[in-house]
């Protein structure tokens, strides 16, 4: 293949369609990433002198993202999802068995170029796993059988475009609905019932004003009123947080500045979260309404899907959505008929960097550039995108806000506790029988959650996900709530028979993979609890590495520069404190033991001399 | 200039300027805060962390932490200073740093301030990481293994000498410099000897050939005093005449 340069028609179509934006850096590197499967150097120096920004600036950028690579991999990238829930289905064991089949070492390319194979961060299919993406398209559902399908594909050198559809089956799941997924709305339901709040409708004012925003005279009708209602639903973010809706919208309908931006974080990275994938690929317009009535009370002209890399397979349908929606009339100029009611929403994809579900970085990320989380303050409801005000929220939020422009704050505060109004949507995997989304009101124990799923003799639930928490039997009568237990989304079970260390171990190889690297703490600090736990696992663990995961849970809570620093530690510390006997049955009694193993690293003259016998290893015991 | 508020910086009163942060202000004022990545110069991003204090009972970096009336910073406490010693060794265990064969000896700021802190040891297994230098340049060379990713070569370079000449790439433990060129060579760039990026770098990263200690150890700047008393001089306050800086120059004014 040679190197694409600026006369290849490709690459000049993806350069035209992306209109040479340094901001849309990140798509075009992506676009063309999944043309030639790698970036070639010559074609960075040809995109970096098309936007006129430095080579050393895109190759920041290409450098930063998992999913972008300069090197040529397989024609067939074949990257094994690596959650702690894949593990649990044996993805593992399914990876070697497809390395062993294709005679391929993993995170090496096959000698004639037609294959790599690697792992990646959870690619959000764990109710269906193991899952895996080849050349960026999901697959779930990995057995023997389907490998031995895969590799024939491969080695018979078929585009993955004419592979069978079955493949590429990825199904719902849902087994609880109540109020978001039990509604019946139309597309633009929601949008309707917004423009009738408040008692001077914009109809007949928005047409002569400079932006139908400032049209509205005072601040007690039309989009005010709007954003009253979801103040007084109590709606809270989804995305773990928690912030107050109603309050962000606020802070960014008051911020100075003509234009404005609604985000819609669609960035799910949090291993064993899958909510939004569900609800994005059928409830596509209930996110679509909810985002527009944002944008009618906030008064945001533009809007943007940031659809994580890894549900790239949901790009066409939400492509389609859309533009029945702008047929229609939801979306573009004078929506429903409203003179200066302009809202249109773009759809970024990611390209493998959960950091950016940081709603700071993932304006940077918009921006086409590295997603590193922002200094705050100042926050981006005053200065987001492009420095103009900008109201992030998470998928599962801007559902909510469309229900309550639809039904009322009143019937929204009904559904949960006093402190967590609606509903919560719970993406349940691991160990049961029938993973899924659950919706449930606030205030649901654990025990219900589990007994619906089908959790035979659980042993622990990480809620939440990773920077979530891990809870054991115990305390399987505490509540789904933002008083109790906070959560995104993520309800990993565990049985008995799991090793809760090892857990934790693929949380700390998770957190290492996904650090940005931006602040010292972070970028060093989980690279060392990863460390500290391969030396448990390797059983040269002593309580002093015990310690030393303390001292380094404390740096980084007190100095990491976002949240994944802060809670990096986490699962780590919970499941010491729960499960400790699995940590303390790897240790050595010593108090002491190097991380450096002497004697395996006489590993490599063994093999080369061929030798295995006592005189080729060190004694370790302490002669009598 | 506007109207002078005060904030309490270890008990003591500080004044300070509207849009100043807490170390900008502590530094004009003759108070030391450990840091690294800061540079008077140029914006603050806070990444080293070396700067972190307690400001109303909550940490946070001082360089980037915009100074309120009446708040109450934190800063030369033993927990305040334990935590920049853990992290100046977390750099060290990060990085292929070597002192005594390091032609920055004595006027390394990593060096300093792990003097100046009391650090003895890494305190943590090292990662020896594999990074080949870039001796390409015929003036420059790049020796990768120190670099503790302060970013103050990709301003400088970007701000000061406008030819953005650095920038980082990888993320994580692999996050690296990278030079603007197609071949990825330092010598391919238009990076020349009086560039500023090239003044600023507080460690042994970017060195100019051929004067490898011709400034004798024991001569050298952080030889003669601690960077704690080193880093006042340099701080743009009234009182400082120290040629060569333009923010100096202003504050002498």
């Amino acid at each position: 293949m040679t190197t694409p340069t600026l006369h290849d028609p490709t690459l000049k179509s993806i350069l035209r369609e992306h209109g040479r934006e340094p901001a849309a850096l990140l798509q075009i590197l992506r676009a063309v990433q999944e043309a030639y499967q790698h970036l070639p150097s010559e074609t960075i120096a040809t995109i970096a002198l098309e936007l006129d920004v430095p080579i050393a600036r895109v190759r920041g950028v290409a450098g930063f993202y998992a999913f972008l690579s300069e090197r040529p991999w397989g024609r067939y990238r074949v990257l094994f999802s690596d959650n702690v829930t894949d593990r649990m289905q044996g993805s593992q064991d399914l990876l070697a068995y497809m390395c062993e089949r294709l005679w391929l070492e993993r995170g090496h390319v096959s000698e004639d170029g037609l294959i790599s194979i690697d792992t990646t961060s959870c690619t959000g299919l764990c109710d269906q796993g193991p899952g895996m993406l080849v050349n960026g398209r999901a697959i779930g559902n990995l057995s023997r059988e389907r490998i031995d399908q895969l590799c024939e594909l491969i080695l018979a050198q078929i585009p993955e475009s004419e592979w069978p559809i079955q493949l590429f089956a990825i199904v719902d799941n849902i087994h609880r609905r109540d109020l978001i997924l039990g509604q019946a709305l139309q597309p633009g339901e929601a949008i309707r019932a917004a423009l009738d709040f408040g008692d001077s409708p914009q109809r007949e004012t928005a047409a002569n004003a400079r932006s139908w925003r400032e049209a509205v005279p005072g601040n007690a009708t039309g989009p005010q009123a709007v954003l009253d209602e979801i103040k007084r639903a109590n709606l809270r973010g989804r995305g773990g947080a928690g912030f107050t809706t109603g309050v962000k919208w606020q802070a960014c309908r008051d911020a100075a500045g003509q234009q404005r931006y609604v985000v819609c974080n669609a960035d799910e990275g949090e291993p064993g979260t899958f909510k939004d994938r569900v609800l994005l690929n059928s409830f596509a317009d209930l996110v679509f309404d909810g985002m527009t009535v944002c944008a009618y009370a906030i008064g945001a002209g533009e809007g943007f899907l940031y659809l994580r890399g890894e549900y790239r397979f949901l790009l066409e349908k939400l492509e389609a959505v859309l533009d029945a929606r702008r047929r229609s009339g939801l979306l573009g100029k004078a929506i429903l008929g409203v003179p200066g009611f302009d809202f249109d929403i773009r759809i970024h994809l990611g390209a493998g960097a959960y950091v950016c579900g940081e709603e700071s970085a993932l304006i940077e990320s918009l921006e086409g550039k590295r997603g590193v989380p922002r200094n705050r303050p100042p926050y981006p409801v005053t200065n987001g995108y492009l420095q103009r005000p900008t109201t992030v929220n998470n998928v599962e939020t801007f559902c909510a806000a469309a229900l309550i422009a639809r039904h009322g704050a009143d019937g929204y505060r009904a559904v949960g506790t006093a402190k967590s109004a609606g509903s919560k949507l719970l993406s349940v995997a691991g160990d049961c029988a029938r993973p899924g989304i659950y919706e449930y009101p606030f205030g649901v124990t654990v025990r219900q959650v589990l007994e619906d799923c089908g959790a035979v003799d659980p042993q622990a639930v990480q809620i939440s996900g990773p920077s979530g928490v891990c809870i054991g039997v115990d305390e399987f009568d505490r509540r789904i709530a933002f008083e109790d237990l906070p959560t995104a989304g993520a309800f990993t079970v565990f049985d008995q028979s799991r090793d809760m260390f090892e857990v934790a171990r693929n949380y700390a190889h998770f957190f290492a993979h996904e650090s940005c690297g931006f602040c010292t703490p972070c970028r060093v600090g989980t690279a060392m609890l990863r460390n500290i736990m391969d030396k448990i696992h390797a059983g040269h663990g002593t309580p002093y590495d015990l310690r030393e995961i303390e001292r380094l849970d404390k740096v980084l809570g007190m100095s990491a520069h976002c949240g994944l620093g802060h809670t990096a530690c986490n699962p780590t510390l919970d499941t010491l404190k729960r499960f400790r006997p699995a940590y303390e049955r790897r240790l050595k009694s010593l108090d002491f033991e190097p991380a450096f193993d002497l004697d395996g690293a006489l590993a490599v003259a063994r093999q080369m001399t061929g030798r295995d016998d006592e005189g080729a290893h060190l004694r370790t015991e302490t002669p009598t | 200039m506007s109207e002078t508020h005060t904030f309490r910086l270890d008990g003591d009163e500080v004044p300070f300027a509207e849009g100043q942060t807490v170390i900008q202000a502590a530094l004009s004022a003759g108070r030391y805060i450990p840091h690294l990545c800061y540079h008077p110069e140029f914006k603050p991003h806070g990444s080293c962390k070396v700067c972190t204090v307690k400001a109303d009972g909550r940490a946070a970096a001082s360089c980037t932490l915009p100074a309120r009336a009446g708040m109450a910073v934190e800063s030369d406490t033993e927990e305040m200073n334990d935590l920049r010693r853990t992290l100046v060794q977390m750099l060290f265990a990060e990085g292929n740093h070597f002192c005594p064969s390091c032609e920055k000896s004595g006027n390394c700021m990593l060096q300093a301030l792990g003097y100046d802190l009391g650090v003895m040891t890494a305190g943590f297994r090292h990662f020896f990481p594999d990074r080949p230098v870039d001796a390409s340049h015929p003036d420059l060379l790049l020796d990768f293994n120190r670099c503790i990713l302060c970013e103050l070569c990709v301003r400088a370079s970007c701000e000061v000498d406008e030819k953005c000449v650095f920038a980082l790439s990888g993320r994580g433990l692999d996050k690296h410099l990278v030079v603007n060129a197609v071949s990825g060579r330092l010598a391919d760039t238009d990076v020349a000897l009086g560039d500023k990026a090239v003044e600023v770098c507080p460690v042994g990263v970017i060195l100019k050939k051929r004067v490898g200690f011709a400034q004798p150890i024991g001569a050298r700047r952080y030889d003669a005093r601690p960077i704690s008393a080193q880093a006042l001089d340099d701080a743009p306050r009234p009182g400082n005449h120290r040629s060569g800086c333009g923010a100096c120059e202003e504050g002498a004014k």
